[in-house]
């Protein structure tokens, strides 16, 4: 990846994380915390990595991406709308009576969600029949599915996991946002998961452990990701809650509270600095 | 009817399951390591490349489903009633019914005549739970004939689908040359104006039995064989109460959320002066026995629905 392109996803995740914040202040409500975290991940995979048309979002042909950890989803919607899918305008809508813009994805509703999402645990299996199905029709398309590491608390995750290696779903690419923090506090005190990349490697998934806001760091694990044959692979994103906006880094109590007025200008104003500060690279 | 040919629709749904396949190439099947329970093995033997065994779990079983679904097959995902509508509930909520995906559901051992393995595995609850979800079709078979029709009408309908057969061998009372099936029709299998006795599953068979003994008895009662709860055929029930003035509703389910509710419901909202006797488990959990003694023991037998008729 070159410097020049690197800056380009910086600067666009940097948008993202201005339209996460802009839609959970429209919505007076929704989780900021775990949406910062994965900005970057839903950046590069929908500006870099994902195989798909925005004029077009039911393309057969297109790489799926399943939100399984979906109370994220003002990440994943302001990624989309950064893409094209939909207007960046439509965003402050969020949760509200009548929109579009469902607290949870909503496959039904909005254009470029591959599954409706919310309850946790979930999401990994569709993504492991989406893959099988692709994998029978002999489809290039791969499937992608992001989980929050509390999340990987819920049995039918290791369930999915086990189906994943089984059927050597190697067109499937897990991703952990391992933020560390999960409503009640961080994971290790309400319910340890000990080392991530170790179960999953025991589930015989092809491990990658990375800086889950480095994009040179992605390219590599997401190319190498491509190449593993007969085996599922899994990305684990070592990452800050809240980053980008620094009162809710690091701060578990923002995973699902929306900023005041006088917070939501402050956040707005220190990514509007770090936006310009990549302009003038 | 000692005499009349039984078959358990489990064994239907296996045979059905075969046909389909070898007709829609998008057709898979998903089990979750009961394929020789819920005979998707006959399935299997014939097309082992769209067979997949999910293991003991049933949650993944459903979403996976899901998935493969919005890839453009059409999955059948079976398990026992207890674990495909009780155990992955939310599951099939959630990621099926939701998203409203084209996901059917071939559930099988229902109901109490799942007999020696006892309660943890007698579902009397799956039709009560699966009405709830919008836009789920509900459906459980009378025979053999009327469930491999069914199974190929869940095919032909864009949308998620329940299907709940049995183990328990029931009496072949449809002719299979002359029997089409239409989901949220019912069918009148006897005419009668005394009384009317809506039924699904094995008690269909029960409620035909019933009907000639309360004829010996001057009664004429008229039998209905509702196979889809949901949608409900409301003109038919409507009609039932008006011409008969009473009706019976019979089905291997508790009293509580079933036929008998949805019934109930569609006389309350027309304000019809009809009673309705349910017969059903009476709120209370099965236990392990023989089939047949099962069904007699928890009041599910043709002598149960004569004393019901009666009122």
């Amino acid at each position: 990846m070159t410097k020049e392109e690197e800056i380009t996803l910086r600067k666009t995740a940097c948008k993202v994380r201005i339209g996460v914040l802009t839609a959970t202040h429209g919505a007076k409500a929704g989780h900021p915390g775990g949406s910062l975290s994965a900005a970057d991940v839903f950046t590069y995979l929908y500006f870099k990595e994902l195989n798909i048309d925005p004029q077009n979002p039911k393309w057969e042909g297109r790489d799926r991406f399943v939100l399984s950890k979906g109370h994220t989803a003002p990440g994943l919607y302001a990624a989309l709308a950064y893409r094209g899918f939909f207007p960046v305008d439509d965003l402050p809508t969020l949760r509200h009576i009548d929109s579009y813009l469902q607290g949870h994805p909503n496959m039904s509703t909005v254009p470029g969600v591959d599954m409706s999402t919310g309850s946790l645990g979930q999401g990994i299996s569709c993504a492991c029949g989406m893959a099988l199905g692709l994998k029978k029709q002999g489809s290039t398309a791969r499937v992608y599915t992001l989980l929050g590491d509390g999340e990987m608390q819920e049995g039918q995750v290791w369930e999915a996991l086990m189906f994943a290696a089984h059927y050597r779903l190697d067109n499937l690419c897990v991703i952990i946002d391992h933020n560390g923090l999960q409503i009640d506090g961080p994971n290790e005190k309400v319910m340890g998961l000990g080392s991530i990349p170790d179960k999953l490697q025991a589930f015989g998934l092809n491990v990658f452990q990375i800086d889950g806001h480095d994009f040179q760091a992605m390219e590599k694990a997401f190319d190498a990701a491509r190449q593993i044959k007969g085996k599922p692979s899994a990305i684990v994103l070592e990452t800050t809650k809240g980053k980008g906006v620094s009162y809710m880094e690091g701060q578990v109590g923002w995973h699902g509270k929306a900023p005041n007025d006088e917070e939501y200008a402050r956040g707005m104003a220190e990514l509007s600095a770090q936006l310009a500060e990549l302009e003038a690279v | 009817m000692a005499d009349v040919k039984k078959v358990a629709t489990r064994q239907s749904y296996g045979e059905a399951l075969k046909e389909l396949g070898a007709a829609h190439p998008d057709v898979v099947v998903l089990d979750a390591d009961l394929a020789n329970a819920t005979k998707t093995e006959i399935f299997k033997k014939a097309f082992p490349d769209r067979h997949f065994d999910c293991g003991i779990a049933e949650s993944d079983m459903m979403c996976v489903a899901a998935g493969l679904s919005t890839t453009g097959y059409v999955p059948f995902a079976s398990s026992f009633a207890m674990f495909a509508a009780g155990r992955a509930f939310e599951q099939v909520r959630n990621s099926i019914g939701y998203p409203h995906l084209n996901v059917k559901i071939g559930a099988t051992h229902g109901g109490i005549s799942v007999g020696e393995d006892g309660a943890s595995h007698q579902c009397c609850e799956d039709f009560a739970l699966m009405r709830s979800i919008p836009g789920m079709v509900v459906m459980s078979p009378a025979d053999d004939v009327e469930a491999k029709a069914m199974v190929k009408a869940s095919y032909e309908h864009q949308g998620p689908v329940y299907m709940r057969f049995s183990r328990y061998g029931a009496p072949v009372i449809h002719d299979a040359d002359r029997f089409t099936f239409e989901i949220g029709k019912g069918e009148v299998l006897r005419e009668g104006s005394d009384v009317a006795l809506i039924a699904n599953g094995l008690l269909v068979a029960e409620a035909l039995e019933a009907a000639e003994l309360l004829a010996q008895q001057g009664i004429s009662a008229r039998v209905i064989d509702m196979a889809t709860i949901k949608p409900l055929d409301e003109g038919l029930v409507l009609k039932a109460a008006k011409e008969c003035g009473r009706l019976v509703t019979c089905e291997e389910h508790s009293i509580i959320g079933g036929l008998g509710e949805a019934v109930c419901a569609v006389i309350a909202k027309h304000g019809l002066p009809c009673p309705v006797e349910r017969i059903g488990v009476n709120d209370e959990f099965g236990h392990s026995g023989p089939a047949g003694a099962l069904l007699e023991q928890f009041g599910l037998c043709a002598g149960h629905i004569v004393e019901a008729a009666h009122g």
